[in-house]
């Protein structure tokens, strides 16, 4: 069984009304298969040639009354498939652009990692999406270099995100706090299996503190991780803000100690988080994140700061 | 009246030969062989898949780079270089037969297509050599396939199937042209055999489909060559236009693909059954219906592009609808055998298995074409074990049922029977043992073309099942090989081994190269099995014994085709940095492109202002050869 996040395990009402189209049509195949089997095996069976027997069975050219019955039954069978597929298809199409209950993320495709942007809060953030408990959550999609498509497979179907233009996907978050799995679902280059992402999806108070952490500037930090975050601001800061308000090239690291995993796949350690600044491409080959001619200790000296980039 | 006309013989003889039932030999080696290529590479992707990411987040046996290569040379290679030579050489070795036809209306032209499929698929493999292969997937979405995201690999992609799809082309328009003028007489268009059929409605299709590809990878390597600018949108190009036009040829290709395997099993069924085809006029209804419905149904490919709920709802039905037509083929084959007297040799055993297996394809597609569902599906393995259960369960089982079948008469030798039985049960079992748990692996959401996965989502074991079953294909593959190795010196096959119903075994087996001595009077449906049931030995023939007009053998098609070879690297290497300066100045200045298309139109004006009326075989050369 898939674990953690998968289309047959829905977690909240867009997946579940997928996964009862699912089951649906996975109910008629069962039972067009079921004739057509039955039928084929008595066939093959019955119908053995016998050694030695050299008769020419009947040679019927057809029927029409054959023909008819089975043009109209799956007929039928696929206009019981098509009304519910159809209404779903416009009822899961609807745009909450300008509903003002509902969180509007902005969902941004980067080679190979994700951007949200929190677009009425003002907080950029990548990689782990935090979300309230049973909230509709309407995403704008798009990309920034190649196609990439959007999918949290236990909330619902995937959505691509086309560079140069904005599709809308609505999605619904589970009733229980957990942590589910999001992926990058079209092909998109060298480590296109690696640029998966965490939903965390909280309850309602732990968001807003969230939401107010992520909004409330960055402490400053102590004298020992000083020289580490003298080089981030060197090295890094061109592409990462360290300050939820602002976009960048590379993902925004405000709360980066916070997350879940290093590079969209490792777990959150101290020697992955080096391992990875250190030799980018060796952990995310065609990562557009560059190699920093540094020394080791300089580099312990960057994961250092980096962990002190906590929300709390 | 009669030319004197060299013959040429050993590899000459197999470089200029308009012979078609040569030319289908030709596609089948030529098919065989990049079938055995794209195996390689499917077996490299199933042992990457077979492991998850190592805890020190290693892979295990490929980077992300080289599995991309790899994937996107398995699909290309599969579909534009196995499949599609293969069914080509079906053709060819099986339509003009069936017709009662001497050769394919435009012999030179089917040389021609032949030898551009080959010369873009050498080119498109020489990217290994040059190390670099394509990446971007088989469907090479922009603007992933642009110069700002991949490299020359892309270039080998674009101009070589370019190169390949003139040879579909006007193989396609060769077949339209054969089956439209040259049937023998009284074989009207509804006394046609299914295959022919099938073959007729396929190429209609690649005369509308495939023009779109060509024009679809002329802009991306205007794009990437030129500096045009249809896909790339960073400044203003649109990337989604590529998805459309990939998939307006897509879509229809594999038709192009799935009918001709349906003819062939239409083909196998009623002759293993002694019965004739049941419904026939509904079949070759179904089959014209496919064909027309395979142009409505390109953007289901792209429900999760972005098209919208009226696009997705319309394109969603059309898909269902398509259900129709292949649910009347699939119980009128059943109904074929039902009644019948069934004998299961090889041929039979690959055509019978095809029915449940295809079936299992038909109804995930069914599924798939659910748009919120397909949310769900779509890039997922579901799709991949979908798309195989269709191409591999359906076309290529019934591809190796029409090998077993029609070998006999392609090459005049039996092969084993024993053999040929282990390979089936290897083959199909792996088949279903591989792609039968991929269903489950999408939808535990497993996504399609990734280079590997992390431990602990359930797949592990999944994936492992599936990689032990890519091991049984293969030794299935292996003992086909040595099946077709030693059926060379195997038993000599007789003119009708198998009791067949068609035109194509009332000649010896292998044919004459001129086909019929004497056109076939066609009676009705089974031509040759009508006269067999008045107790007679052959056809009756339509015309009396005379000189047969051939044409004759050309070298030019080989060089138009070399040609366009040569201009290819010319184009894709004109922005390349040589380290020599003469290379340098020889592709920058176009001259190598200009210089291979200049060998291609020398080799076309020699074919216009140089008549060759072909020669005559004479009637006491005819009456000597029996």
């Amino acid at each position: 069984m898939g674990q953690g996040s998968n289309p047959i395990d829905p977690k909240a009402s867009v997946a579940e009304e997928q996964y009862g189209l699912i089951l649906l049509s996975l109910g008629i195949m069962i039972l067009v298969v079921i004739v057509v089997f039955v039928l084929y095996f008595y066939a093959i069976v019955r119908y053995r040639r016998k050694p030695g027997d050299d008769s020419i069975p009947k040679q019927v050219e057809g029927s029409h009354k054959l023909e008819i019955i089975w043009t109209v039954i799956p007929l039928i069978l696929l206009l019981i498939l098509a009304i519910p597929s159809v209404a779903i298809t416009f009822s899961q199409d609807e745009d909450y652009t300008e509903d003002p209950e509902v969180i509007q993320v902005k969902a941004i495709g980067h080679q190979f990692w994700w951007e949200f942007e929190y677009s009425d809060l003002e907080i950029y953030t990548a990689q782990d999406l935090v979300l309230p408990v049973n909230q509709r959550v309407q995403f704008e999609l798009t990309a920034t270099d190649v196609k990439h498509s959007f999918w949290i497979p236990g909330m619902g179907g995937k959505m691509d995100t086309n560079p140069g233009n904005i599709n809308l996907l609505y999605l619904d978050t589970p009733a229980e706090p957990e942590v589910l799995l999001g992926k990058c679902a079209e092909f998109c280059g060298a480590s296109h299996a690696l640029m998966d992402f965490k939903v965390r999806v909280v309850s309602e108070e732990e968001y807003d503190a969230w939401v107010a952490n992520m909004q409330a500037p960055t402490a400053a930090v102590d004298a020992d991780v000083q020289s580490g975050e003298e080089l981030f601001k060197q090295n890094c800061m061109s592409c990462h803000a360290i300050e939820s308000g602002f976009p960048g090239l590379g993902p925004n690291l405000k709360g980066f100690a916070d997350r879940e995993l290093v590079g969209s796949y490792l777990e959150m350690t101290d020697e992955n988080i080096f391992k990875w600044i250190k030799n980018p491409q060796e952990v995310k080959g065609g990562s557009t994140m560059p190699a920093i001619p540094l020394e080791d200790d300089q580099f312990h000296d960057i994961v250092k700061y980096l962990k002190t980039l906590t929300l709390e | 009246m009669a030319h004197s006309v060299k013959k040429y013989r050993g590899l000459m003889d197999w470089i200029t030969t308009v012979d078609h039932k040569k030319i289908g030999i030709l596609y089948f080696a030529a098919g065989g062989l990049f079938f055995v290529i794209g195996g390689i590479e499917a077996l490299l992707i199933r042992l990457q898949l077979m492991f998850p990411l190592g805890a020190d987040g290693e892979s295990w046996l490929l980077s992300g780079q080289t599995y991309n290569e790899i994937m996107t040379m398995h699909g290309t290679t599969m579909i534009f270089l196995a499949a599609m030579p293969l069914i080509f050489g079906l053709m060819n070795a099986v339509v003009p037969l069936q017709i009662g036809a001497r050769d394919v209306a435009f012999p030179f032209l089917n040389s021609l297509g032949f030898w551009t499929f080959f010369f873009g698929g050498v080119l498109l493999n020489i990217s290994w050599f040059t190390g670099t292969v394509p990446d971007i997937g088989w469907t090479a979405y922009a603007p992933l396939s642009g110069t700002e995201f991949s490299g020359t690999g892309s270039d080998y992609y674009a101009i070589g199937l370019q190169i390949a799809g003139i040879g579909t082309l006007v193989g396609g328009i060769n077949f339209l042209v054969t089956i439209i003028n040259m049937r023998a007489p009284g074989m009207t268009f509804m006394r046609m055999p299914l295959f022919t059929w099938t073959s007729f409605i396929t190429s209609g299709i690649i005369l509308f489909a495939f023009p779109a590809l060509a024009v679809g990878l002329i802009y991306i390597s205007f794009d990437r060559l030129f500096d045009a600018n249809f896909f790339v949108t960073a400044t203003g190009g649109n990337s989604v236009l590529w998805e459309h036009i990939f998939w307006i040829f897509g879509h229809p290709e594999v038709y192009i693909l799935i009918l001709p395997a349906f003819g062939a099993i239409s083909e196998v069924l009623p002759t293993f059954a002694r019965k004739r085809l049941f419904g026939y006029s509904s079949m070759v209804f179904a089959t014209a219906l496919i064909g027309f419905l395979s142009f409505m149904v390109w953007a289901h490919h792209m429900f999760t592009t972005g098209m919208g709920d009226i696009a997705n709802a319309l394109f969603g039905v059309a898909t269902m609808l398509i259900a129709i037509p292949t649910g009347i083929k699939v119980f009128n084959w059943l109904f074929t055998i039902w009644g019948g007297k069934i004998r299961f040799t090889t041929a039979m055993l690959y055509a019978t298995s095809f029915i449940p297996t295809f079936v299992m394809g038909g109804v995930t597609g069914v599924m798939l074409a659910i748009p919120p569902a397909d949310f769900q599906f779509h890039d997922s393995y579901f799709v991949v074990a979908h798309f195989h259960y269709v191409i591999v369960g359906g076309i290529v089982l019934s591809l190796l049922a029409a090998v077993f079948y029609w070998w006999p008469k392609m090459f005049g030798r039996m092969l084993n029977e024993t053999l040929g039985k282990w390979s089936f049960w290897l083959f199909f079992s792996g088949f279903h043992l591989t792609f039968f748990i991929q269903h489950f692996l999408g939808l535990w959401g497993m996504p399609r073309r990734v280079f590997t996965y992390l431990p602990n989502q359930g797949w592990d074991t999944a994936n492992f099942v599936s990689t032990i079953g890519a091991f049984f294909m293969a030794a299935g593959v292996i003992v086909i090989l040595i099946n077709v190795i030693i059926s060379i010196k195997g038993p000599k096959a007789p003119a009708d081994p198998w009791d067949g119903r068609t035109l194509e075994w009332s000649i010896p087996s292998p044919s004459p190269e001129y086909n019929f001595k004497q056109l076939p009077l066609v009676r009705g449906l089974d031509a040759f099995w009508l006269e067999k049931m008045d107790g007679k030995k052959e056809m009756t023939p339509a015309e009396p014994l005379g000189p047969i007009h051939m044409p004759s053998p050309s070298i030019l098609p080989f060089f138009m085709s070399l040609g366009l070879f040569i201009a290819g690297f010319g184009f894709m290497y004109r922005g390349y940095e040589f380290d020599s300066a003469l290379i340098n100045s020889l592709f920058g200045n176009d001259i190598i492109a200009i210089l291979g298309l200049a060998i291609t139109f020398v080799c076309m004006f020699l074919r216009s202002v140089y008549d060759d009326h072909g020669y005559h075989i004479e009637v006491e050369e005819l009456q000597k050869e029996g």
